[in-house]
């Protein structure tokens, strides 16, 4: 026998294929399509601003990681999520300055203050995302016509705002999306485009088909719990179908609640962040139901048409708590363990 | 996951899906392997007291003559696993980790495998006392790796009652099929030995567990067992850690044992395919345990399979009687994969409890760089136990061991590795709670 290297390690000497930077990388896949979409839907601005929010994420994330003199942690995928999925929820004409300035906001006081990836408490995207809610509300709130003929040869008059500054609406490009014209018009579009997404709204919220259809194949892949949308969209539906019933005629159809806005994007991508979202399957389901009743009050209730956000933050929020009241039993103990 | 299971069979909460790996051994007939120049028998090579040498050096012994007795209950007897001559009682390396104390026999050339030494006794006659000595006596001890003696397995405290004899042919951890082919070569022996089982516990029924990954073994089990009778087989749902002692009763009999207590406590034994067969063989012939079946597999064996190997076999000469290069860095696990745990020498004998040698490539080549945990929640969805390994991963990095004890079930891990296995992040959990445990345990003192 030739002279033998041996190595010592203690078990288990098998491991699942899988890591960290391939769950991020197959979720930065599923968005793609959403995020082409998007493109052809309002053209070269959303994809301006996709660029600008991720570049952004991952520059900030990389700039931390310098100055605290860690290795950086670019390379796991997880800042470009943020900066898509932050883009996904802005209108398309959303000057590139402030999706800068709110995906710099977004990693580096909800991420990496608190400790980098895995240590967040909430999503970074949405953080980001109420900062801009909070600091632009106009901007934040000017919606832009889908499909404009020449979306793909000229950007959105606020694009490119200088920073700033606020630019003014151009009535030639804005539209009302279909939740605002339900609460500040009375206004019901019908589910069809709201199920295909040929609607005004945010960048990557629109097509719920789509949006559905990735969230689908990273839960095939068992990249994804599929506990939290349903539970989300469960909630919601059950929540509006309780409103629908008693009111038909002021509240809108279960439908309508479940197809329109941020609500099937929120639920797919953002409650279903690992990070932010307990880790017990009870907990889960407590967090998702609980998401999907708050978003439709706050909807229903709330002074703005949208509430996805802060219910997502929200459960974010109770998260800890939730995990600590739905532990698993252990085997052999008539009681779930007794959590610090 | 949970409403499946009623549709394909018997099965615990949780747990991880390892890919089986068997296909290069479990077709093979057990062969036997060739004695080795020189046999090491550690004299403490099972749970509990070592043994006490009965022999001198250059003293000439028979293959089956006792040549070290049993220090007490709590020890078993351990015989000649060849005709030769003893060299001397070293301390030599083992997998236990420190150099232990062990018999070493020089071969006597041409011996033949016929054993030389018995005590035949008449079963029938024996009492439940009797029964459990002459167990002690042919040195049985559990073949499914954790080498606990079967005599003290056997030995049920007063005031508690056994309905149910328990038998694991699962066979859950990858590579090893050492068991199945016990199960299709020596059904009569496993159910002799079931018998004789069920008489020292005194058992009214007995239940083998088995995956449904070894269908022929569960019909040729089937095939001798009466339909109405005591004996039946239990088709338990392929997944590990499908056949540790907790799970198995959970998945056969839906008891859970309660946390710090022993199957007993619940009216079961829990005992493995193998150890019945070696019962059901040896002790109506009065023979000790002299060899036992290890399934040799993984990359770079050129001859995998399933060996009857003498107990005190070098690894040395076991690996290059499979053809086993040697040629690029390896590790080489007693056991799976799973549970096992690696070797430092290759003069390391087989004891009693080695089920399995599996050699893996350079544990190197994998990128196993710890990243933060991301709370996925595999480890949760996998622990068997209901623990949860990330809070638990999360103390022990910050070195919380007694709450880790107190408020987080940690003595209830029972070491399986599936937390470890599923992590994304390569976090080495199962291997904090091995440290924190023993750090525990260490304060106790």
């Amino acid at each position: 026998m030739t002279p033998l290297k041996i190595e010592l390690k203690t078990s288990p000497h098998l491991k699942q294929a899988g890591s960290v930077e391939q769950i991020m990388r197959h979720v930065t896949y599923a968005l793609l399509p959403i995020c082409a979409f998007s493109v052809y839907h309002f053209g070269i601005s959303a994809l301006a601003l996709m660029i600008t929010a991720t570049v952004t994420c991952v520059l900030t994330e990389h700039l931390f990681a310098k100055l605290s003199g860690k290795r950086t942690s670019v390379s796991d995928f997880s800042a470009v999520i943020t900066g898509l999925l932050l883009a996904l929820t802005l209108p398309p004409s959303f000057p590139l300055w402030m999706a800068a300035l709110s995906g710099f906001i977004g990693i580096s006081l909800a991420k990496v203050m608190f400790g980098g990836m895995g240590y967040n408490l909430f999503n970074p995207a949405l953080v980001g995302r109420a900062f801009a809610q909070a600091a632009f509300p106009v901007s934040v709130s000017t919606w832009t016509v889908p499909g404009h003929p020449d979306r793909f040869t000229e950007f959105l008059p606020s694009t490119l705002a200088m920073p700033f500054t606020t630019p003014a609406p151009v009535d030639a490009w804005t539209a009302a999306t279909p939740l605002a014209q339900w609460k500040f018009d009375g206004i019901h579009a019908d589910a069809w485009s709201l199920f295909t997404g040929m609607t005004p709204g945010s960048v990557g919220e629109t097509s719920a088909i789509l949006i559905l259809l990735c969230g689908l194949y990273l839960i095939a892949r068992g990249m994804m719990n599929w506990r939290i949308p349903a539970a989300v969209l469960g909630s919601a539906f059950v929540t509006a179908s309780v409103f629908y019933w008693m009111d038909p005629a002021f509240y809108p159809t279960p439908w309508f609640v479940l197809l329109s806005g941020g609500l099937m994007l929120g639920a797919m991508f953002m409650a279903s962040d690992m990070v932010a979202s307990p880790i017990t399957r009870s907990g889960i389901w407590i967090y998702g139901i609980l998401i999907g009743f708050l978003a439709v009050i706050i909807r229903f209730f709330g002074g703005l048409p949208e509430g996805i956000m802060y219910a997502i933050l929200l459960g974010n929020a109770v998260a800890p708590l939730i995990e600590r009241i739905t532990q698993p039993r252990p085997y052999g103990s008539r009681k779930r363990r007794d959590a610090a | 996951m949970g409403i499946l299971s009623f549709l394909t069979g018997l099965t615990f909460p949780r747990g991880v899906h390892p890919p089986g790996l068997k296909e290069d051994t479990r077709g093979k007939p057990i062969r036997r392997l060739p004695f080795a120049p020189r046999m090491v028998i550690p004299l403490q090579q099972h749970f509990g007291r070592p043994s006490r040498p009965l022999v001198l050096k250059h003293q000439e012994v028979l293959r089956g003559q006792p040549i070290a007795e049993a220090d007490g209950f709590e020890s078993v007897t351990l015989h000649a696993p060849v005709t030769g001559v003893v060299e001397g009682i070293e301390l030599m390396p083992t997998a236990r980790g420190p150099k232990t104390e062990s018999i070493l026999i020089r071969t006597a050339p041409g011996d033949s495998q016929a054993i030389h030494w018995s005590r035949p006794r008449d079963l029938e006659r024996l009492n439940r006392p009797q029964l459990i000595q002459a167990i002690q006596e042919i040195g049985l001890v559990g073949q499914g790796g954790a080498a606990f003696p079967t005599h003290m397995k056997l030995s049920v405290p007063d005031g508690f009652d056994i309905d149910t004899l328990v038998i694991n042919g699962c066979e859950c951890e990858p590579y090893l099929s050492a068991d199945h082919r016990i199960m299709l070569e020596q059904t009569d022996a496993v159910i002799v030995g079931i018998r004789i089982a069920m008489k020292a516990v005194g058992a009214t029924r007995a239940v083998i567990g088995v995956e449904d990954d070894k269908p022929d073994a569960i019909e040729a089990l089937q095939a001798r067992l009466d339909k109405e009778g005591p004996i039946s087989v239990g088709k338990v749902r392929s997944k590990y850690p499908q056949g540790s002692e907790k799970m198995l009763i959970k998945a056969l009999l839906k008891r859970e044992v309660p946390s710090g207590h022993f199957p007993y406590h619940i009216g079961v034994v829990v005992n493995n395919v193998g150890t019945m067969a070696q019962l059901g063989t040896l002790l109506p012939r009065g023979e000790g345990l002299v060899e036992r079946v290890v399934t040799v597999a993984g990359p770079g064996i050129t001859r995998p399979g399933n060996y009857r190997v003498p107990i005190g076999t070098p690894l040395r000469y076991l690996l290059q009687h499979v053809g086993f290069t040697g040629s690029d860095a390896s590790h080489i696990i007693l056991g799976g994969p799973m549970m096992g745990n690696t070797v430092s020498s290759l003069d390391v004998p087989v004891t009693k409890g080695v089920s399995g040698v599996v050699v893996l490539p350079d544990p190197e080549a994998e990128d196993t760089r710890m990243q933060p945990c991301i709370r996925c929640g595999r480890c949760v969805e996998a622990c068997p136990v209901g623990l949860n390994p990330s809070d638990l991963g999360k103390l022990a990095a910050v070195r919380q061991y007694e709450v880790m004890e107190e408020r987080y079930h940690l003595n209830d891990c029972f070491e399986c590795g599936c937390c470890s296995y599923v992590c994304p992040s390569n976090i080495p959990l199962v291997q904090y709670f091995r440290i924190a445990k023993s750090l525990n345990r260490e304060r106790l003192k």
